[in-house]
């Protein structure tokens, strides 16, 4: 048996003990998959408060759920799914929604590259500073939602392609297209950064 | 130096499909494409380069570590708490 074959059954068997009212199963699936739905939840509401509680949220309405969980993918997907749509729903309370397009053109990324100096060649220590890590960190926070839940999910989270695809209810073009939009974000986010630099 | 504009048509096609190339998704047709590409104009090179620092960049960042508190809060909200793991030290402790 191969190993996702194994990570499967292991899975069935988790949902098994969860729809029998196992206690110990619902500990292990906390244990198990809070910690992803946590750094998605942080990704998307860039709060920790506010993180923390949609962490909770989704295993509420997980657990309440799970009898209509019917396995066609993989319960870290579902639960994804789960978080992404219940920050969506926060955020179109706080604020009007956008498309993807009218987010890019706001926020001006860019789909030809504007920023064309050569950083590559900066001296290593460049790139380990906390400075770089909390600009980059804050050019993530900045991304378009749409663009951000996709990064995260592929980038951070390393779901595939068509998990990604699943979570987001949208195609594995619009996820490989998305992927690389925010990557060219970033790295123009990255170039101006350095730019000071050199 | 290149001897057309970066913003030109072939440089933008070629553009769209670097994420292919760099995931090892594109075909070996369009590989030895973009390679023959890179070799003819400096600003894609530049863009190539600085897109896959870029991405390990961002992949070499720490990952935040879930609360200790919110375990203990998702073990309480579930009545758990006789399957809560011992717990680990925790820096950012709140009320």
């Amino acid at each position: 048996m191969n190993e996702s074959r194994q990570e499967s059954a292991r899975e069935q068997e988790l949902l098994r003990r969860i729809h029998a009212g196992d206690k110990s199963a619902c500990a292990e699936c906390i244990e198990l998959h809070a910690p992803g739905i946590y750094r998605l939840a942080l990704r998307l509401m860039h709060d920790e408060r506010d993180a923390e509680d949609l962490v909770q949220e989704t295993f509420l309405q997980a657990f309440k759920a799970i009898d209509s969980f019917e396995g066609r993918s993989e319960l870290r997907t579902w639960l994804y799914r789960i978080v992404y749509n219940a920050a969506m729903m926060r955020h179109r309370g706080q604020r009007p929604m956008i498309s993807v397009e009218d987010a890019l053109q706001e926020n001006g990324a860019v789909t030809v590259p504007e920023q064309l100096l050569d950083w590559c060649c900066l001296p290593e220590q460049d790139f380990q500073t906390e400075e770089m890590r909390s600009q980059l960190e804050q050019a993530i926070r900045d991304l378009p939602d749409a663009l951000r839940a996709v990064f995260v999910l592929r980038e951070l989270e390393g779901v595939s392609t068509q998990d990604c695809a699943d979570t987001l209810s949208v195609s594995t073009d619009v996820v490989k297209q998305r992927l690389h939009r925010a990557r060219l974000w970033l790295r123009e986010r990255l170039s101006d950064y350095f730019a000071e630099r050199i | 130096m290149p001897e057309h504009s970066h913003a030109e048509k072939r440089c933008q096609d070629f553009l769209q499909d670097l994420s292919l190339y760099l995931d090892h998704e594109a075909s070996v047709a369009l590989c030895e494409e973009i390679e023959r590409h890179l070799t003819e104009c400096a600003d894609c090179e530049v863009v190539v380069d600085s897109l896959q620092r870029t991405i390990s960049l961002y992949r070499a960042l720490p990952q935040p570590e879930m609360p200790e508190h919110l375990r203990q809060r998702l073990y309480h909200t579930f009545h758990l708490e006789g399957f809560l793991p011992e717990a680990k030290p925790e820096a950012d402790k709140k009320d």
